[in-house]
């Protein structure tokens, strides 16, 4: 039985661990919460770091999460600028970088990622940089110039969505992407093909197939950059996007199962009883698809706050989410529902050329497993709707065009 | 103006606006509203439960979905034919005539005392 009266320690000030705070007291937790993050800022968003903040189109009080002033008017007790070193278990306890110890009745793991990094030894140059934090934003922004030269390692949807955001800001552009297309992991080869045009077409230069082997400097300020294929590319900075991992070793160091993100129930559990994760940093079951998975985004770090956050409070638990995600590029709105797994079909609905399409992802017996929608948000709408139902489709009707998405998804 | 404590613009010399949300079992909840902020923001930044908001306001995810009092709907409008709000909620859970997308009304001194209510769920 939960005791609400108990002190609840989210570890992580992110987007997963600021809404666990606010959850806990709209579900009416009544104990003390303390909210520890390691960034300086309160709780903010991540997305519009490679969008509109980046084009300058966003104030702080837009990215904010919530307002300064809602933790102490909530009585969440926010840390910032603090780091978590250690959990004891044992004593329940969370020992703080300064040695400062805050014991815990219940703990809540919300580390998040960081960017991965290259393994190269002069990557610590200036004018390098990742983008995971708004100081990276920050130090991002400046590098972004009418003419400017910039190279971004990686074509991911960070990646790309700071090269649609560098052409609008004038800047000079090169992708290079190690795989043989862009957004390779994440993206079906339709949408990784139609992508590559619009980013042709943006005056965007993409080197596929190639990798990235050293930095050439000018007084430790990044100068160029040379790739396998034994191209040299001249620059004035260069982004390194080459995906994210989970901030697991508080969580492996304490003996919590990580493989690949922090072990977690449906409800965001840990194997310890007191212990949960959410967010970024967690590997969980996704129970449409019966598997388990690490998700990157926001709708999943929700998902997952209000399950521990529910659990804590002795409520019912949220229903099942299908997984989606969405990114903006150009006057371009992708939003995708569901994961492609077990794919047997892949069909195109609309045409590309047009730039208002969605392609479906469909299994042997027709279930709509996943839906990429390009300016389409009915077409997302729907097929967010089709995949929770477990809905089966004709490949051909999903194609045909003289048939209403909503005759499709009724 | 700037507010110091939230960064925010405020409206100087006039009263802020007031919403009330009312949660779908009935709870009402009236708050201020700053001019220029979204509806949905509103309902965010003093924790009302009932709109989840997964976006952040960028008519992404139709979290943020209310329906407008009868007596405001012809202040505030529905979405114009073809939006992107538009087709969002025609495929939105419970939708109604009345539905709209909460982070795509921004607040202003005509809506004070504009009353919204919040479907079954958001999901
Ligand atoms: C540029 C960019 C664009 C994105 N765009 C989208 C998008 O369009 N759509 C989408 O759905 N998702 C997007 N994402 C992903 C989304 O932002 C993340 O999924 C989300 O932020 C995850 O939230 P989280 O709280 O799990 O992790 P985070 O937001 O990373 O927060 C984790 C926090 O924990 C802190 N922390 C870690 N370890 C410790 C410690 N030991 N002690 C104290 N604090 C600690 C970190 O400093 C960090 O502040 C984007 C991400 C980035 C970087
Ligand atoms: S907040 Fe996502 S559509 Fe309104």
């Amino acid at each position: 039985m939960s005791n609400t009266a108990k002190h609840v320690v989210i570890v992580g000030a992110g987007h997963a661990g600021g809404s666990a705070a606010a959850l806990l007291r709209q579900y009416g937790w009544q104990g003390p919460v303390t909210l520890i993050g390691g960034e300086p800022t309160v709780p903010y968003q991540r997305p519009p770091l490679s969008k509109a903040w980046l084009k300058g189109e966003h104030e702080l009080a837009d990215l904010l999460l919530r307002p300064a002033t809602f933790y102490p008017d909530n009585r969440i007790e926010l840390r910032v600028g603090c780091e978590v070193a250690a959990i004891d278990r044992a004593t329940g306890c969370v020992a703080l970088s300064s040695g400062e110890r805050v014991a815990y009745d219940h703990l809540i793991l919300a580390t998040g990622c960081h960017a991965r990094a290259l393994p190269l030894p002069s990557s610590q140059l200036e004018g390098v940089v990742a983008l995971r934090t708004l100081a990276d934003a920050d130090r991002l922004r400046p590098l972004l110039r009418a003419n400017s030269r910039i190279i971004i390692i990686g074509a991911g949807y960070i990646g790309l969505e700071v090269a649609a955001s560098a052409r609008s800001l004038g800047a000079e552009v090169v992708v290079i992407e190690r795989e043989a297309r862009v957004l390779p992991r994440v993206a079906s080869g339709p949408l990784s093909n139609f992508f590559q045009q619009r980013h042709l077409a943006g005056g965007v230069r993409i080197i596929t197939g190639a990798a990235v082997e050293a930095f050439d400097d000018e007084r430790q300020r990044v100068a160029a950059v040379h790739l396998s294929n034994g191209e040299a590319i001249p620059c004035d900075a260069v982004l390194v996007a080459v995906g994210a991992a989970p901030n697991e070793l508080l969580a492996s160091a304490a003996g919590l199962a990580c493989d690949n993100g922090i072990r977690v129930d449906a409800a965001a559990r840990t194997a310890d009883p007191a212990i949960y994760a959410i967010g970024d940093c967690t590997h969980r079951p996704v129970s449409l698809y019966e598997r388990t998975y690490r998700l990157e985004s926001v709708p999943n770090a929700l998902e997952q706050a209000k399950q521990a956050a529910a659990d804590l409070c002795g409520r019912a638990p949220p229903a099942p989410e299908v997984p989606w995600f969405w990114s903006d590029q150009y006057d371009l709105r992708l939003q995708i529902a569901g994961l492609p797994f077990d794919v047997a079909e892949t069909v195109v609905r609309g045409d590309p050329g047009s730039a208002c399409f969605a392609i479906f992802h469909l299994a042997a017996d027709g279930t709509v497993q996943s839906v990429e929608a390009v300016n389409a948000p009915a077409e997302f709408m729907a097929g967010r709707m089709m995949i929770a139902r477990r809905k089966r489709v004709v490949a051909s009707r999903v194609a045909d065009m003289s048939c209403s998405i909503r005759e499709l998804a009724g | 103006m700037l507010d110091p404590r939230t960064g925010r613009l405020i409206s100087q010399g006039r009263n802020m606006p007031k919403v009330t949300y009312i949660e779908h079992n009935g709870t009402p909840h009236s708050v201020d509203v700053p001019v220029g902020t979204s509806v949905m923001r509103g309902a965010v930044d003093n924790n009302i439960p009932g709109i989840d908001a997964d976006c952040g306001g960028e008519c992404a995810c139709a979290t943020c979905h209310v329906y407008v009092d009868a007596a405001w709907l012809p202040k505030i409008g529905l979405p114009e034919q073809g939006s992107q709000e538009g087709a969002m909620l025609s495929f939105a859970a419970v939708a109604q005539p009345d539905s709209r997308l909460s982070c795509q009304i921004t607040m202003r001194e005509d809506l004070d005392g504009l009353v919204v209510r919040m479907p079954e769920g958001q999901h």
